[in-house]
């Protein structure tokens, strides 16, 4: 046992050796984030008649590892705005801080009549986005901001680790770009097609899309957080478990596995 | 020993199923594997006439085949008074990297704006024409990865256009296009607006052909003329469709349309 303090909760020298200090990197270059590490799959969502309806499912993975099985990846920001993020996690709780504070600074400084709604959140988020990518250290993430605009109406738009935006009446990240897209926009083509949708069907969709990426996305699980964003506020649900699965399908399925024929 | 046993992660990110992590770091700097570009696919196209100019932009915007959303315009007023647009007497259309064409128009409308409080009176497209250029060449080494398009009227109030590369070379046309498509609609206009390639009939053969001199279009033919152009592009480009945005500008202020595209 070693007596100094600055020894105290670090791996013995003597067993382990000295730390290597050139990881501190008191020179040569700054190191940016070159890939995401610790990785949230897709995130999808959908607008209907008097609100947006967001989920994401709760694993982070190690590369192919499912290693964190409760990382809630759905942020709500206030009564009017939720925050999806995809991409690298830790980049996302340095996002979570950053809105905490930005959140913190708005209620002391502003008169709490007119909120940040979610327009003016995805405006932000998106130039934060594109000063870091501008500056080569950029956040890793795909981000989907739902929630009401200035008027009130169902809002709902996408931010990336370049910078690009897009608004639309439906949006996916990551594998849902591919998979969910389709079933979302099978319901709601365009933007008119929002006001036939009400929150029971969005709810349902977004499930349903939700399963079909737990089916065929490797790095998905079936635990997810689901929101809601209409006037009367937020419902955010984040235990949830997907139902009514089938796996029947599995059954047909030759060349993989242990079958020999 | 401390090596073998690292517990930090891979330098390269973490590995897939079966992969053996590397034990040591690799020598050599490491090079920068974030690109920061990327192309967001659609196409614009500006003409202008004698009393007016025409800027046009399908509304599609993609990453590789996927479609973003079937709605981004590519078409900005620019020193507009208030969020919708009214008293612009300019338009800008960006093409490329949708993000940086963004952050351009957020740029040039400010500082038009500015000019207009500053001294009192609108900017003239010529003037904004050069201050675009100058924008885009003050990022000469991290270009703004887009191909711009400005529109208006000039101080005698013929249509003026101006097009530009991403680093801010420029040159005032009367007609361009530009973006995925440009390849495919540019003839198609050098022919249709600039009479490339049209002779005046039983004028001769050989050397004693007699081109066709271009004068300015009617808008009505502009417009029929940009409608076909986007509705061929859409036939043979994958990254062009769904809508098509239109803003002419004439003394009277801009006109702005929305027609669909096919969504295929």
């Amino acid at each position: 046992m070693n007596h100094l303090p600055q020894a105290w909760g670090r791996p013995r020298d003597d067993v382990y050796g000295a730390y290597d200090s050139s990881h501190l990197q008191t020179s040569g270059p700054n190191q940016h984030t070159q890939s995401p590490v610790v990785t949230g799959t897709s995130v999808v969502a959908v607008k209907f008649k008097d609100g947006v309806v967001i989920a994401a499912d709760n694993l982070a993975s190690y590369g192919s590892l499912a290693r964190f099985t409760d990382v809630k990846r759905l942020r709500r920001f206030n009564s009017q705005v939720v925050v999806g993020f995809g991409g690298d996690v830790s980049d996302m709780q340095y996002l979570d801080r950053l809105l905490n504070s930005l959140d913190i600074r708005e209620n002391y400084s502003s008169a709490s009549d007119s909120p940040l709604h979610a327009k003016n959140l995805h405006t932000y988020l998106s130039k934060v986005m594109y000063k870091r990518r501008s500056d080569f250290n950029p956040l890793w993430n795909h981000l989907l901001v739902a929630g009401l605009d200035g008027e009130q109406k169902p809002f709902l738009a996408s931010a990336d680790l370049l910078g690009t935006t897009f608004a639309s009446s439906t949006l996916a990240t990551g594998f849902g770009a591919h998979l969910a897209q389709p079933i979302l926009r099978r319901t709601v083509p365009d933007e008119d097609s929002v006001q036939k949708v009400t929150k029971e069907q969005a709810v349902e969709l977004v499930k349903e899309c939700m399963k079909v990426l737990f089916y065929r996305d490797a790095r998905s699980m079936d635990k997810y957080s689901i929101a809601v964003v209409t006037k009367e506020g937020v419902d955010l649900k984040e235990d949830e478990k997907l139902e009514k699965q089938s796996w029947a399908f599995a059954e047909g399925i030759r060349g993989y596995g242990t079958q020999i024929n | 020993m401390a090596s073998v046993f690292s517990g930090a992660p891979p330098m390269s990110g973490p590995g897939y199923s079966f992969k053996q992590t590397p034990t040591v770091a690799s020598s050599g700097n490491r090079e920068h594997s974030f690109y920061p570009y990327t192309d967001n696919g659609g196409s614009t196209l500006g003409i202008s006439g004698a009393d007016f100019t025409i800027l046009a932009g399908d509304t599609r915007s993609t990453s590789g085949y996927n479609i973003n959303t079937r709605y981004a315009p590519k078409l900005f007023k620019i020193g507009s008074e208030g969020p919708d647009g009214a008293g612009a007497r300019i338009v800008l259309s960006v093409v490329g990297f949708a993000a940086d064409g963004d952050a351009l128009k957020e740029r040039l409308d400010t500082i038009v704006k500015m000019y207009k409080y500053q001294h009192g009176k609108p900017m003239s497209v010529a003037a904004c024409a050069q201050r675009l250029s100058h924008i885009l060449y003050n990022k000469r080494f991290f270009p703004y990865y887009v191909h711009a398009i400005l529109g208006g009227l000039d101080e005698e109030g013929r249509g003026a256009l101006y097009s530009y590369d991403p680093v801010g070379s420029y040159e005032r046309e009367q007609c361009r296009a530009a973006g995925a498509a440009a390849s495919l609609i540019m003839p198609f206009l050098d022919n249709q607006v600039n009479l490339k390639n049209q002779y005046m009939p039983g004028s001769g053969v050989g050397h004693a052909l007699e081109q066709r001199v271009p004068e300015p279009l009617p808008k009505k033919d502009v417009e029929e003329l940009v409608r076909d152009a986007f509705t061929s592009a859409v036939e043979r480009h994958i990254e062009v469709g769904d809508g098509l945005q239109m803003m002419i500008i004439t003394k009277d202020g801009i006109q702005e349309t929305f027609n669909k595209l096919k969504e295929d």
